[in-house]
């Protein structure tokens, strides 16, 4: 296994487009080691992404935010513009792992790492975020939820790598959260996830909403019907449970020893109303 | 397998060795370094008995490789007493009788120091989450929580 730490991005790429064998890119490493503790991998390059600057970076966009896909959990959260912009991502970027896992983790590496199960994922999703995948033949910039294609697999080109995600401006009568169901408060696997972000009128009418769901399918959802169904409303008790009823018919879970079939369905729809009810009182804080 | 040579600074010492690229921190700190006080307990970053600094943050090092210390700064717990004198933290555990075993007590005390190095005053939920990623099979904790905020007290000037 040869290791490698690049500080350019075009090094970066060139070391990934030279290698014939099997490649792994470490960020925070805290999927990566376990995975090559357990044997699960066995790279013949392992490419560090963290000594690439830009990479380590937050930065103003366009009133948004992009974040470099080297930048710990415990940055983002101590960066107070994400956390006001998009606080229902930051959240859910925290609840990864412990303080010593939030030293090293990041939102880039929980999104490559394809886990149904990863908690900053339906935030992303939920927030409209864009990945910039970058390769040999430049950069794309494409939404978050085309990155995972199944348990363990995305969408990203031999020598591609995702360079940042970015977070896009958003109105001031607008905000979002993420919740899950773990058995225990803290250190566990979400047996569901939920993300919700919203925009509100001057007038408490909701005019843009996205809903984002984890652990209940192959991969973190989309659900169109959730979000439907608070567009247009006040988001109200009829609204929330006609969004609580749309999130609980997209959920197709498997049942495992954290939770079966049934609950998780039934979940899905409590933590989306819940998460809704968060997001509209942040909404109004502004 | 061709080792790697990496140089880094460790407990304020500028360090070399050689490591294998699949070696782990923990690993390099342990066998090669001799510097045992931290512990592994899981290998997988659940325990958090390798809690070590790099670069000012906390992380487990049995999750960081041993060739990713190039050029950084390491804090381990045998750089937490100055000498023969304990830090508070490592005091107040010995008055609470808040270890048994002990395996999980460095892992705790540098966990807690990095806390209390960035905010003094802590309420006790704060430290209760702050170490969640730290286990313990033996104390159940509460002498553990006491300790810290203990010693948060004592290090605020209050005692
Ligand atoms: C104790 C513990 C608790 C955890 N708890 C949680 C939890 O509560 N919720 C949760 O969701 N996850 C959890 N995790 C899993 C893990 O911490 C997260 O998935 C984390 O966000 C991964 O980020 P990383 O930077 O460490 O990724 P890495 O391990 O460095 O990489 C993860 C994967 O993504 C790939 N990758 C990384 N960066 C890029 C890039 N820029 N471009 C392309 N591919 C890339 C890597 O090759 C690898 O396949 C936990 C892990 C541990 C050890
Ligand atoms: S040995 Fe590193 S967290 Fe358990
Ligand atoms: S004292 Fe034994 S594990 Fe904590």
């Amino acid at each position: 296994m040869r290791f490698e730490a690049p500080t350019s991005l075009n090094a970066a790429i060139e070391l990934l487009e030279n290698e014939a064998g099997v490649v792994r890119i470490l960020a925070g490493g805290t999927d990566v080691l376990v995975q090559l503790r357990s044997g699960q991998v066995e790279p013949d390059l392992i490419v560090d992404i963290k000594r690439i600057e830009a990479m380590q970076t937050i930065t103003e966009e366009d009133g948004g935010f992009r974040i470099g896909a080297a930048v710990c959990g415990a940055e983002l959260g101590g960066h107070a513009g994400v956390c006001k912009l998009w606080p229902g991502v930051v959240e859910a970027v925290e609840l990864i792992g412990s303080t010593q896992v939030q030293g090293r983790a990041t939102m880039v590496g929980n999104l490559c790492n394809a886990s149904p199960a990863a908690d900053s994922v339906p935030a992303m999703v939920a927030a409209g975020a864009t990945a910039r995948v970058t390769g040999p033949e430049g950069s794309r910039d494409i939404p978050v939820e085309k990155i995972a294609t199944g348990p363990g697999q995305t969408s990203l080109g031999r020598a591609e790598l995702v360079e940042s995600v970015y977070l896009p401006a958003r109105g001031v009568h607008s905000s979002d959260a993420y919740l899950r169901f773990i058995p225990r408060t803290e250190m566990d696997i979400a047996v569901v996830g939920a993300g919700i972000s919203i925009e509100m009128d001057g007038n408490g009418i909701c005019t843009h909403a996205r809903v984002a769901l984890g652990a209940v399918g192959p991969r973190v959802m989309l659900v169109e019907d959730a979000a439907t169904a608070l567009i247009g409303t006040s988001i109200d008790e009829a609204a929330l449970e006609a969004l609580a009823q749309a999130a609980s018919s997209a959920a197709t879970p498997i049942d495992d020893k954290r939770g079966t079939v049934d609950f998780r369905i039934k979940v899905a729809g409590v933590l989306a109303r819940r998460a809704a009810i968060i997001a509209v009182q942040r909404s109004r804080v502004d | 397998m061709t080792q790697t040579h990496v140089s880094t600074t460790i407990n304020g010492d500028k360090v070399e060795y050689l490591c294998e690229t699949d070696e782990t921190l923990l690993d390099v700190l342990r066998d090669t370094l001799s510097l045992t006080g931290s512990k592994e307990g899981c290998g997988s970053g659940d325990c958090g008995a390798c809690s070590v600094m790099l670069d000012g943050r906390l992380v487990c090092a049995c999750l960081v490789l041993g060739v990713e210390a190039q050029d950084r700064k390491i804090e381990t717990i045998e750089g937490m007493a100055s000498g023969d004198e304990l830090h508070p933290l490592q005091q107040k555990f010995l008055e609470h009788a808040a270890l048994q075993c002990g395996i999980c007590t460095p892992g705790f005390l540098v966990a807690a120091k990095a806390l209390l190095d960035e905010n003094p005053d802590p309420t006790e939920t704060e430290v209760r989450y702050w170490l969640a990623g730290n286990l313990c099979r033996c104390t159940g904790y509460d002498k553990i929580i006491r300790a810290v905020m203990d010693a948060a007290t004592e290090m605020r000037g209050q005692a």
